[in-house]
């Protein structure tokens, strides 16, 4: 994998590839396994976590200690929409995840499965306002994929070690990425979604006051989709780092 | 070596990719270090991992781990019967292991009939675990391949007797550190590999006068 962003940029650039192409090049190469394995295995992945997010929004799974089910779909069915219900339908999507994540149900851990309900929450929906097909939505996951390398080398993924800003902070940055990406921006506006969306999330403490990975959890998972789209909405007008 | 399904994944079973598919993979290497289901275990759980081990479901995770449940297997759910079945009795103990260790380290000591070992390893975050210590030996073991680890007694031909035999068996070496106490004394060997070390691969590099102990190590889900 990549130990920075600019080496997988410049990587893109140099040799005329695509983001996700690159990413995927370097798995291949690395694990000796063929693209369509990879691709084809990342079509499964996205299929266990539109499964999580369907169990999720349907409300009936408990979670062992009994704090959390059925809030995602609360949201989803009774949401205020004050923006509108693409934002209820992202926030809600992020906490069924999560409500099907602590009731020992099953889902996809990108990165972490404390941080699992942010990628598919974000990418599926932004992916459905945009009818973006399989394969794009593919794509997306590999340079979802290739920002969650470089952070996991640079950084941390554990929340006990990282705080949750090497849960969501991360899950946030790689759908913020992904979805630039997906909503056509350039690589430096990838870039800059990234470092929008991590900016706005340093400092973030793993501080479990409930529950098995449910509170604060389920709610970081929502506010961290957020951060992801305003990220990456911010990236996509050309907003920069003038530092 | 960090895969792109170590970032997008693994599938799983929550709660917590730290504490539940970790917890349960270091189950897994504990079981696979062994060689097969435990009849015993006690697990002593440090730092994070004994402060919220039994909120993240670590304790059930670790459990089902050690009777062989992957990290995906909702079974896992109630691993503690599973672990009856399999005839595993276990007990979970707190250690405070110091400030340098990863906070979420546990010690697995196992046993099956006259076997016994005892593993150190942490889970150090999405799902991917790190022994470092077999039977008070270092290693540095993610369970990513096949592993032969071997301590022999200090001589010139110890390594290349080794890699003779594993290259006639087919094996594909990926990585390799070998280390010694002192000039004669014990001389440690970690192989990793791309194709499980076979039974007769095996039998070959136990039959070696200046060979102590030896453990193969399968790759684990």
């Amino acid at each position: 994998m990549h130990r920075s962003i600019e080496s997988l940029i410049r990587d893109a650039e140099t040799t005329g590839r695509s983001l996700p192409q690159v990413v995927l090049d370097a798995e291949t190469d690395e694990t000796g396994t063929s693209a369509e394995q990879v691709r084809a295995r990342i079509g499964r992945t996205l299929e266990v976590m539109r499964a999580a997010i369907a169990e999720g929004l349907k409300g009936e799974a408990r979670s062992p200690s009994g704090l959390t089910g059925g809030r995602a779909r609360l949201l989803h069915e009774g949401g205020a929409q004050i923006l509108g219900p693409r934002v209820t339908l992202t926030l809600a999507r992020a906490i069924a995840t999560l409500e099907v994540n602590a009731a020992m149900g099953l889902i996809v851990a990108a990165p972490t499965a404390g941080a699992a309900g942010v990628l598919p929450a974000v990418l599926i929906s932004v992916g459905e306002f945009m009818e973006a097909d399989d394969e794009r939505l593919t794509d997306a996951m590999l340079v979802a994929g290739g920002v969650g390398g470089v952070i996991a080398h640079r950084a941390s993924l554990a929340g006990a070690e990282g705080g949750c800003q090497a849960e969501t902070g991360t899950a946030a940055a790689m759908a913020s990425g992904a979805v630039t990406w997906l909503s056509g921006g350039s690589h430096a506006q990838i870039q800059t979604a990234v470092a929008l969306t991590l900016q706005g999330m340093l400092g973030l403490i793993c501080d479990p006051i409930g529950g098995l990975v449910e509170i604060p959890c389920i709610y970081r998972n929502a506010s961290a989709a957020m951060q992801a789209v305003a990220g990456a909405e911010m990236a996509l007008a050309g907003l920069d780092f003038p530092v | 070596m960090v895969s792109l399904f170590d970032i997008l994944g693994p599938t799983m079973v929550g709660p917590s990719s730290s504490h539940t598919a970790g917890a349960c993979r270091l189950g897994l290497m504990a079981r696979a270090i062994l060689g097969d289901t435990p009849e015993r275990a006690t697990v002593r759980l440090h730092g994070s991992f004994a402060a919220t081990g039994e909120g993240h479901g670590t304790h059930r995770a670790i459990v089902g781990g050690l009777v062989g449940l992957p990290p995906d297997d909702l079974r896992l759910r109630n691993a503690y019967e599973e672990a009856e079945r399999a005839g595993l009795s276990w007990e979970f103990e707190t250690v405070d292991l110091g400030p340098e260790a990863h906070p979420n380290t546990a010690l697995l000591e196992v046993e099956r009939g006259p076997e016994r070992t005892l593993v150190r390893g942490a889970s150090v975050g999405g799902g991917r675990v790190r022994v470092d210590e077999v039977d008070g030996f270092a290693v540095d073991l993610e369970g990513d391949y096949h592993t032969l680890v071997l301590l022999a007694h200090d001589e010139p031909g110890t390594i290349a007797a080794v890699t003779a035999i594993l290259a006639g068996h087919g094996v594909n070496l990926a990585t390799m550190r070998v280390d010694r106490t002192g000039r004669y004394k014990d001389a440690l060997m970690t192989i990793e590999a791309d194709e499980p070390v076979s039974d007769s691969a095996m039998a070959a590099v136990r039959s070696f006068p200046w060979l102590r102990w030896a453990r193969r190590i399968d790759k684990i889900s």
